[in-house]
């Protein structure tokens, strides 16, 4: 993969905050990863708690860079919605993933491997591997 | 035989009941999920409504397909892709047709409703709106004011569960005793067949 097709990263939370925060401490932890394309896809379009369509098409969109685009949610609407955008067929990019992954650390590995230049699936993998890994 | 319009009558009514029933929507999700189910539907069914008033599709399953997709995209909880998927599964069922029968209607509403299970992976007598629906797409075979009453008595059945899908799961026994707000959503929906099918006969809208 060459470096200038990196896939991109996509953060649902039902929290704006939530999803900029974390899209800024993995881009933070992964070192070479500013060049990653990741964008949060937080809240609703008003600013509340929840979760919006709309942010999430327009997020995946902006991430784009033809090498697929990894979608790493909360819970609840965040993963019920991502899904039902994927059955619609012509709402996200082609090549898009719902990642079955933590959302920090999944979030974190999939900055740093997608930072290396890694396939969408090597992508994938190494955030749903993040689920491995044991604090106690 | 149902036509584009008949959809669109549905519709319209569950916006209807929505806007009525907002405020018990959201009280019974009050103790067991976050407070929003009424005013979440009422933006979806609002946004609904305008659009098939603005310009209504040409069929039965046009009318559905489009109505799912906006609830997905203007709901902002979880119903909005569990209703969107119902919706838009159902009119995708319906296919292409410019009048379907009832029976036609209760297959693809089946269909809808087993989209739905699998979106949200819930099962019957987890405490959700598939304890409405699952019983009124048995009963819709017979009318539409059976469907509507298998829908009710579904929804009134959630209140002794143990919810096991969705926020009110990780409440574990505390959610027993309260009826489950997407179930009562699901039986609004239900009801407004009747309403529409009473709009043809009375030659109103």
């Amino acid at each position: 993969m060459s470096d200038e097709r990196l896939v991109g990263i996509v953060l649902v939370s039902h929290s704006a905050a939530v999803a900029e925060s974390v899209a800024e401490l993995a881009k933070g932890l992964a070192g070479a990863g500013d060049a990653v394309p990741v964008a949060p896809a937080g809240g609703t379009e008003g600013g509340g708690l929840g979760t919006s369509a709309e942010l999430i098409s327009a997020a995946a969109a902006s991430v784009d860079r033809g090498a697929g685009v990894a979608v790493l949610t909360d819970l609840g609407s965040a993963v019920l919605t991502v899904k039902a955008l994927l059955a619609e067929g012509d709402e996200l990019p082609a090549d898009t993933r719902l990642v079955d992954a933590p959302f920090v650390e999944g979030a974190v590995a999939a900055v740093v491997t997608a930072s290396t230049g890694a396939d969408l699936s090597t992508v994938e993998a190494a955030a749903a591997e993040a689920y491995a890994y044991r604090k106690v | 035989m149902l036509d584009a319009d008949f959809f669109r009558r549905w519709m319209t009514a569950t916006a209807a009941s929505v806007e009525r029933e907002a405020e018990r929507l959201t009280a019974l999700d009050s103790p067991i999920g976050d407070a929003d189910h009424g005013s979440n539907l009422q933006r979806g069914f609002r946004a609904v409504r305008d659009a098939l008033d603005k310009e209504p599709p040409a069929t039965p399953g046009a009318v559905l397909t489009q109505a799912g997709r906006l609830l997905i995209s203007t709901v902002g909880g979880a119903s909005g892709p569990l209703y969107g998927t119902l919706l838009r599964r159902t009119g995708k069922a319906l296919g292409d047709a410019a009048e379907v029968d009832e029976r036609q209607l209760a297959e693809a509403l089946r269909a809808g409703t087993d989209a739905v299970m699998q979106l949200g992976g819930a099962a019957p007598g987890d405490k959700t709106m598939i304890d409405a629906l699952v019983p009124a797409v048995d009963a819709l075979g017979g009318s539409f004011a059976a469907a509507r009453d298998a829908a009710e008595e579904g929804a009134v059945a959630t209140t002794p569960l143990r919810a096991r899908k969705g926020r009110a799961s990780y409440l574990g026994e505390r959610s027993i005793g309260h009826q489950d707000p997407g179930a009562t959503s699901a039986a609004l929906l239900i009801a407004a067949l009747s309403d529409a099918a009473a709009g043809a006969e009375a030659g109103d809208e």
